[in-house]
């Protein structure tokens, strides 16, 4: 299979991949890693005229503390978040999820920043990143803004992000030594989750804030399990809180699984990840 | 669009569309076909090859990117005197193939697993050519090769072009 043609700009500045945004608008797609893009092109189901690579700015991939945040270059590569110190300390989720993306070869490739301009509701760290909360931080031809991470996915494939703007940074609260935990379910050992929950926080909003729950593949885009956080906040047991993970998601059916069936594992997998967040002894299947 | 990539020690320049994917790059514009694609979807891994001492799926890259890059197939993998690779001769010692098809990924990949992890255990090794598939199954005698490989030392996570770029 074989891409459409376009023309290849490849700009050295966040400034000059933004020039080629308000040029090209619509006609333009940004490439970082390509493993989301390249494939849709490849199957002509994307076919931009321009292709923007970002991959040749310095100083787009980097993970630091930045007061109360970790700070994550929209350039930085799942295998780079994977094995990062900075993040193994202050935000582990994150390593940990960039490790159940796809294969070694995809994470050499894929950036952060790429899968959360993506949109697709069946990713890994989108998933862990709205469990964590945080910001988006963007930049257009007006200087940059900051998009809560909450508000950021709109739908399948659908962003806050404008036309003409670019991600450069992700921010996120620093949880230190709060509880996690990253479930993913999947039919085979590389595969997209079928479902996935993930968990951040403390119980009793201790370190790293109350207890929060993300899922994949629950909806058109990544969503928190709200019901589950407002059960957890009045006093809920886990098992409790997790039966009302599926409440106000609108999961989709195909061969893998039906409605029904999704609604399952996102209540089964909320109640695991809470339990390994919060310490507990790990539920039976 | 111009580009220049160095290919198995050796620099080049060429004139390609913008759409051009490795895997094609390779194949028709440099003629190295031990470079297989099978799934075409970023799947298989059939088509892995090192990239600036990272394995990646060529298919699913495009020529374009990899302008000033290092880039290592299989070919690249025998020394000038003929020698074979450390992965390469344990794939043969271990009989770590079957229809041979994914075999050029499976050592590439192979080596990426190497090269990020000199002394995997049988579970890591498995987990790091999750990307790659057999269809034949012939697992177990791959990852018997890549524990032997790993018996060898450094070299089996190395690609040739990338101990000469260290310098």
């Amino acid at each position: 299979m074989i891409p459409g043609s376009f023309e290849y700009v490849r700009p050295t500045s966040v400034e000059e991949a933004i020039a080629a945004l308000v040029e090209h608008g619509d006609d333009a797609k940004v490439l970082a890693g390509g493993h989301s893009l390249l494939p849709l092109m490849k199957l002509r189901l994307a076919m931009p005229a321009v292709l923007i690579d970002i991959s040749r700015i310095p100083g787009l991939s980097y993970v630091r503390v930045d007061g109360d945040e970790v700070a994550i270059g929209a350039g930085t590569r799942h295998h780079e978040l994977e094995k990062d110190a900075v993040a193994a300390a202050e935000v582990p989720i994150l390593p940990y999820v960039a490790s159940q993306v796809g294969d070694p070869q995809v994470r050499h490739r894929g950036t952060i920043g790429g899968t959360v301009a993506h949109s697709d509701p069946a990713s890994d760290l989108p998933t862990a990143l709205l469990a964590l909360g945080g910001t988006v931080v963007v930049q257009g031809p007006n200087g940059r803004r900051s998009i809560p991470l909450t508000d950021f996915w709109l739908g399948f494939f659908e962003t806050a992000l404008a036309e003409d703007e670019l991600i450069v940074e992700i921010r996120v609260p620093r949880t230190g030594s709060a509880g996690w935990a990253y479930e993913k379910f999947t039919r085979r050992a590389n595969d997209w989750p079928i479902v996935a929950a993930a968990a951040v926080g403390s119980r009793g909003g201790g370190a790293g804030g109350p207890l929060r729950v993300a899922l994949a593949n629950m909806a058109g885009a990544v969503v928190r399990a709200t019901a589950t956080e407002e059960a957890l906040a009045r006093g809920a047991s886990i098992e409790e809180a997790a039966a009302l993970a599926d409440q106000g998601t609108s999961p989709g059916a195909d061969m893998h699984a039906d409605q029904e069936y999704r609604r399952h594992l996102a209540r089964l997998l909320t109640r695991r990840a809470l339990e390994k967040a919060a310490g507990a002894p790990a539920a039976a299947a | 669009m111009q580009i220049s990539i160095t290919v198995n020690g050796q620099q080049r320049t060429d004139e390609v569309e913008p759409r051009l994917l490795l895997a094609h790059y390779l194949r028709e514009v440099c003629g190295l076909k031990a470079t297989n694609l099978g799934c075409d979807t970023t799947s298989c891994g059939a088509c892995t090859v090192i990239v600036d001492g990272l394995s990646v799926k060529s298919c699913t890259v495009l020529a374009a990117q990899t302008d000033g890059a290092q880039v290592t197939t299989l070919e690249g993998l025998t020394g000038p005197d003929g020698e074979m690779h450390p992965v390469q001769k344990a794939f043969r010692e271990e009989h770590g193939l079957q229809c041979g098809f994914c075999t050029p990924g499976m050592v590439m990949a192979a080596i990426g697993v190497l090269a990020d992890n000199p002394d995997p255990t049988d579970r890591e090794i498995r987990e790091g050519l999750e990307g790659n598939l057999c269809r034949c199954t012939g697992y177990h005698n791959i990852v018997r090769a890549v524990q032997s490989a790993a018996g060898a030392g450094p070299a089996a996570g190395q690609v040739p072009q990338a101990q000469e770029v260290a310098r």
